[in-house]
This record gives structure tokens, sequence and C-alpha cells, in this order.
């Protein structure tokens, strides 16, 4: 263990925003008092924040429809972000975007994405800078177990590592792409060996444990800020809930719930760790989840009480000029 | 004032860019004609058609950038460049290949602004060859603009001639929003005078090509030309014609078509969209929306028939709108009683 005791707090706290902020959507999805589909990232926050713990705020991510957890682990404002999933006026994207819109470009957090895998090229897109103006900042796609069989995935890795560019392509396995079991959808079922195919680096490793996560992604965030080019991430871990939030989980057994968030609980692994190796102690821990408790109730009753988008805004910002498409 | 090709034009517009702005960039497929593999030396070709020739010995491989065949990367990679701060500009060499990447453009790219609001901007050109008429068949052929101009975000222009095809693409690079510039191939070899100074044609603005007072005509593209060469024909026949080029579908001067309206009272439309949601009838809708009053005869379109782009010449010929069609519309219109 490498890390700073004030590194490790860092990303003890990231992490525990991630599984409460989750909580917290879940509750009040099941309430009713959110719009649109909402899907959690609880049972891989490990992953998000051992990649985005060792990147700079130059540094880019592109994210999936699960994207909560990636903005939290890039450092996004928890309040901006609740508004914006709550689609009001004063959220992240004036609450146009929404859950699975989200994007925070101020640290770097280049959106959420609706189309599975198309946000794979888009990272490769940021990567062009290195080559461009010789700017070293790093970019990196969070690609899911199902969106690995996507063509333009397979485009993004190839113009990658033709173009030698600073990627990092983590692949979260996460067991199912939507409903469907990553040993029927995937051919030949080796994430990480088919991004090797294309020439580069590649990893398999424990998505539920950040260090494994966080030394892995350090050694690939040199080699890309070296022009070594691009690292592929196979990240695997557990989805503790459904696709989405009202999904009824038919595909998977109570068992396999109940021994997933028994023996793959990503701060419960961190904990055991640090804890044991005496760096930290249970009382830094427990009040870093007491902070992160009130932060986000907090950020919720703003959310709630705040004001949604006036309707003049339904044709604002289509362009950047605000020219629309039939106007002089 | 120099004599240049359509072609050349666009190379002059992207030069002077490149030269200007260090954040612009090509990226596409062979732009620079094998140059960019490493040990081949000899001259880079720029592309099948040469619309990049000349650029890699200027800007060399760091900012002409070769792909792979790989359209959703290249338009994925152009998207993201341009969310971080870049300008580039993406060749899709033929248009018809829109259909492997377009969620890149119609999902990602022209969305950005809309999803992200204001922190967000996506200055990315995307130019891509269109037009029928030199025998590349179906796949290679075909005029999407109709299809590009009904999607929110993205701006969509098509200049028809070489002085604003210069103009058109350097006010394209220097927007902030994703352009689709459309190069017609059958134009490409077409000469005229060209300013060897930057300058920009504004998007958004039609032109009056010839002014007139029976009929009003709004050609797009190529369909330009071909009502150009029918001038004698008109003479002939004594029909005044008012010729607008609209250059730019989106955003789109309508008022430069409703002033010419109310001044002649008939309007034809010649498009190389196939007919149905072609962008002549969405023209054609909005005159009979807000200028109907105006109107002595009904609208009529020109387009080709809604079938693909054949291979066959003389099918081809019999595809596109031709001069036969546009004065036989024209004097069907000013005798129309």
């Amino acid at each position: 263990m490498q890390l700073s005791r004030e590194k490790l707090l860092d990303a003890y706290t990231r992490m525990r925003k991630i599984r409460v902020f989750e909580e917290t959507m879940r509750d009040e999805f099941a309430k009713g008092t959110m719009p649109g589909f909402v899907h959690l990232y609880i049972g891989q926050e490990a992953i998000a924040t051992g990649v985005c713990i060792e990147l700079d705020n130059n540094d880019t991510i592109a994210s999936t429809h699960r994207g909560h957890g990636h903005c939290i682990a890039k450092n996004s404002d928890i309040e901006k972000m609740t508004l914006e999933i709550y689609c009001r006026a004063d959220g992240l994207c004036g609450g146009k975007g929404g859950s699975m819109h989200i994007a925070d470009l101020s640290v770097g957090m280049l959106g959420a994405n609706a189309i599975v895998g198309a946000n794979a090229p888009i990272a490769v897109g940021a990567a062009l800078r290195q080559r461009v103006e010789d700017n070293n900042a790093v970019s990196v796609a969070f690609i899911g177990d199902g969106a690995s069989n996507q063509g333009g995935v397979f485009e993004a890795m190839n113009l990658a590592s033709v173009l030698k560019l600073p990627v990092l392509f983590v692949f979260e396995n996460n067991g199912y792409g939507e409903f469907t079991g990553v040993d029927y959808h995937c051919g030949g079922g080796d994430i990480a060996g088919r991004a090797k195919g294309f020439g580069m680096p590649s990893y398999k490793l424990d998505g539920s444990d950040f260090f494994a996560v966080q030394e892995t992604t350090a050694e690939a965030v040199k080699r890309a800020r070296n022009g070594e080019g691009p690292t592929a991430l196979e990240c695997v871990a557990k989805r503790w809930y459904g696709h989405f939030e009202g999904d009824p989980q038919h595909y998977r057994t109570k068992d396999e719930l109940e021994s997933i968030r028994k023996n793959n609980d990503p701060l419960v692994i961190f904990r055991t760790k640090v804890e044991e190796a005496g760096i930290l102690d249970a009382k830094d821990l427990d009040s870093i989840d007491n902070n992160v408790i009130d932060e986000i109730s907090s950020a919720l009753e703003k959310a709630k009480d705040s004001p949604v988008p006036d309707v003049k805004e339904l044709t604002k910002n289509v362009y950047s000029d605000d020219l629309g498409g039939q106007v002089a | 004032m120099t004599i240049k090709t359509y072609r050349e034009a666009i190379i002059d517009a992207m030069k002077t860019e490149m030269e200007r702005d260090e954040k612009v960039f090509v990226i596409g497929e062979d732009i620079s004609g094998g140059r960019g593999c490493g040990d081949y030396e000899g001259e880079a070709a720029g592309g099948p058609m040469g619309l990049t020739q000349g650029l890699w010995e200027a800007f060399g491989p760091k900012r002409i950038i070769d792909t792979p065949i790989s359209e959703t990367a290249i338009m994925g990679a152009a998207a993201g460049a341009a969310l971080v701060g870049l300008r580039p500009i993406a060749e899709l060499m033929f248009s018809d290949f829109f259909g492997v990447c377009f969620d890149q453009i119609y999902n990602q790219a022209a969305k950005f602004r809309y999803m992200y609001g204001e922190q967000a901007a996506t200055p990315l050109v995307i130019r891509t060859m269109v037009g029928a008429g030199i025998g590349c068949g179906p796949q290679h052929s075909q005029s999407p603009h109709s299809i590009f101009a009904n999607i929110p975000g993205l701006k969509v222009v098509m200049p028809s001639n070489p002085y604003d095809a210069k103009g058109l693409l350097i006010s394209a690079i220097r927007d902030n929003d994703p352009v689709i510039f459309c190069e017609h191939k059958a134009l490409l070899a077409d000469k005229g005078e060209v300013p060897d100074e930057a300058y920009e044609v504004p998007l958004g603005k039609g032109t009056i090509i010839q002014e007139g007072e029976d009929l009003t005509i709004v050609a797009i593209g190529q369909m330009v030309g071909i009502t150009l060469s029918c001038s004698e024909a008109f003479s002939e026949k004594n029909i005044s014609c008012e010729i607008i080029d609209p250059r730019s579908l989106s955003p789109f001067d309508e008022n430069i078509i409703f002033d010419s309206v109310e001044k002649t009272g008939r309007l034809l439309i010649i498009d190389e969209s196939n007919p149905i949601c072609s962008f002549g009838s969405w023209i054609a809708s909005l005159v009979s929306q807000e200028v109907f009053s105006s109107l002595k005869a009904p609208i009529k379109v020109l387009t080709p028939p809604h079938c693909p782009v054949p291979a066959a010449p003389n099918l081809e010929a019999a595809y596109l709108p031709d001069s036969d069609e546009i004065i036989l519309s024209s004097v069907n219109m000013v005798n129309y009683k």
C-alpha cells in the first residue's frame, strides 16, 4: 500500500459517497420523487474510485448510463449532480441531461452516455490532445461487459492503438449486460484477452478491490503520459441491484444477491485492508460515513426544493449561438 | 482573385484555418494518402479525390491524422476532441457511409450542447462527399442532406461553386457547433474566382444568383449549375427567373425565399434528395404556410424519384432532375391558370 493516509481517506470518502448517494437515489426512486430511469453503481465503487484517484482535473473520463459513480469519483459537486438527476434548472446540465446524460466538464467528466459503448470513441478523441497539442492529459472510457460487444468499442481500441493515444479502456465486468449474463453474451468470455488482441497491455483484476484497480491504473496512466499508448483493464465486480431500478431480476436468485452483498462489498474490503494494515482506524472511517450522510441528505433537500427549468429553455442551447434550424 | 477549382477552394480553406489556429486538425481515411504509414516517401495523394492534397506536407502527421477504415471511431473521436476544445475537421469520405457512424453524429456530437448545457461546445466540421452524376452507383452517390437537416444540433451546408466552398468551409471551421459540410463530387473540378485571402460566407444566408420577376427557382448544390444551364431556354421562352441558392440548409434563410415568392408568386424547387421528406418539400411547406396568399400557381418540387442511385449511366441520367424537366416545369408554372 503506497498511498498516503490523506489519499486513502480521500478514496474512502469517494467510495462512501457513491454508496450513500446511490442508496438515497434508490429510496427516492421507490418513493416516486424523481423522473426517468436510474441505474445504480453500487458494488462497483472501487472501480471508478480506483481509476479516478490516479487522475488530475485535466484528465477526462467518458462514462456510461450507469454514471453517477463516475461523476462522484471524478469529484463532481454532489449538490449540482443531485439537482441534475432531479432535472432542475440549476443542475449540472440545466436539467436537460438527467441521470443518463449527466456531465461535468469542469472536472473532466465528459458525460454519462445512454448509447451503450458510444463513449469509447469519444474518449479516444479527448486523448487526441496529446498528439495535436502535446497535452499529456489521459482519457478514460468506462465500458460495461455488455458494451464490450459493441463494434464502436473495437474501433476505438484499434484507433487508440494505431495512434498510440493515452487512453485507458476500463471494462467493468459486473456479470450482466442489462438482464443477460456475461457467460451468454460474451463470445470467448475473455474481455481482457480481446483488448490484448489490439496490441495493448491488458489486465484482468478484482474490481471489488480498490487497491488492485488503483495500482494497475497508476501503471497505465504512467505509460499513457509517457506516450506509450493505451491500456485495458477488465475489472470484475458484482452489480448489487438490477439493470435499472424496478428491474425484477428474474434472471438471478435471491441467494446470489445475498451472497454478493455479503462477500463482494468494496467498502468492507477496503476497510478491512486499511484497518488490518493499521493505517486508518474505524473512528476515522466512521466519521467520514457520518459526514457523507449529512452532505447527501442536504443535497437531496435542496434538489427537491429547487425550481424546474423555465419552459423557454425547451429550444435553447440546441446550438451554441441559439440559431434555430430555420432562422437566418 | 485567382481562378481555382471547387477542390482547390476546399483545400485552401483548410490550409488557411490550420495556419490561423493550431487547434484545427484533420482526421480521416487516407487523407495523407499513404504518407501516414511511415516509410513511404512519395507524394501524399490526399485522399481518393485529392481533397486534402498538400496538407500533410504543410502540417505533418500530428495534424493530418490518417485512420483505419473506422467511421464510428473517426466521428466519435472528432466529437470527443471537439468537446475538450480542439477543432477537428473529420472527413467522412462518402456521405453514404453515415449509415455506419450516425450514432456518433446525431446522438453524440449533435446533442452535447443541448444535453450538457452551456458548459459544452462542439466545434466540429464533418466534410463529406455527396451526390450523383459520375457513375458511382447506389452506395457512393446519395445526397442525404435532408436527413442531416432533420437533426437538431447539426448545421448543414452545401456549396454550389468554388467561392462559396471556401467561404462556407472557413465559416464552418470557425463555428462552435457541428457542421456537416456537403461537397458535391460532380463539382470538384468546376472553376471559379476565389480570393486568396481568408473570407467567410456566413452560415444561414442564401444568395440570389439571378434576379427575375416571373418565377422563383430554389436550387441546391449541383442543381444550381443545371438550372443556370437553362438560361438560354428561359430567354427564348420569355420567362424571367429569380434563381436562389440557399447554400445553407440549417440554419436556413427562409426570408430570402419568402421575399422572392412575394414578388414572383411562383416557386420551383430543385433538390437532389429523394422525394419523401426532402429538403425541397420542407421549403414548399414553409412557403405554403407563410406566404400562401402570394402564390399564383401550385409549388413544384423537382427531385429524383423514390429509388436508389443506379450505376448504369443512362439510368443515373434519368435519376437526376435535368434541364428539360426544369424548363417544362417552369413553362407549366408560368402558364398555370
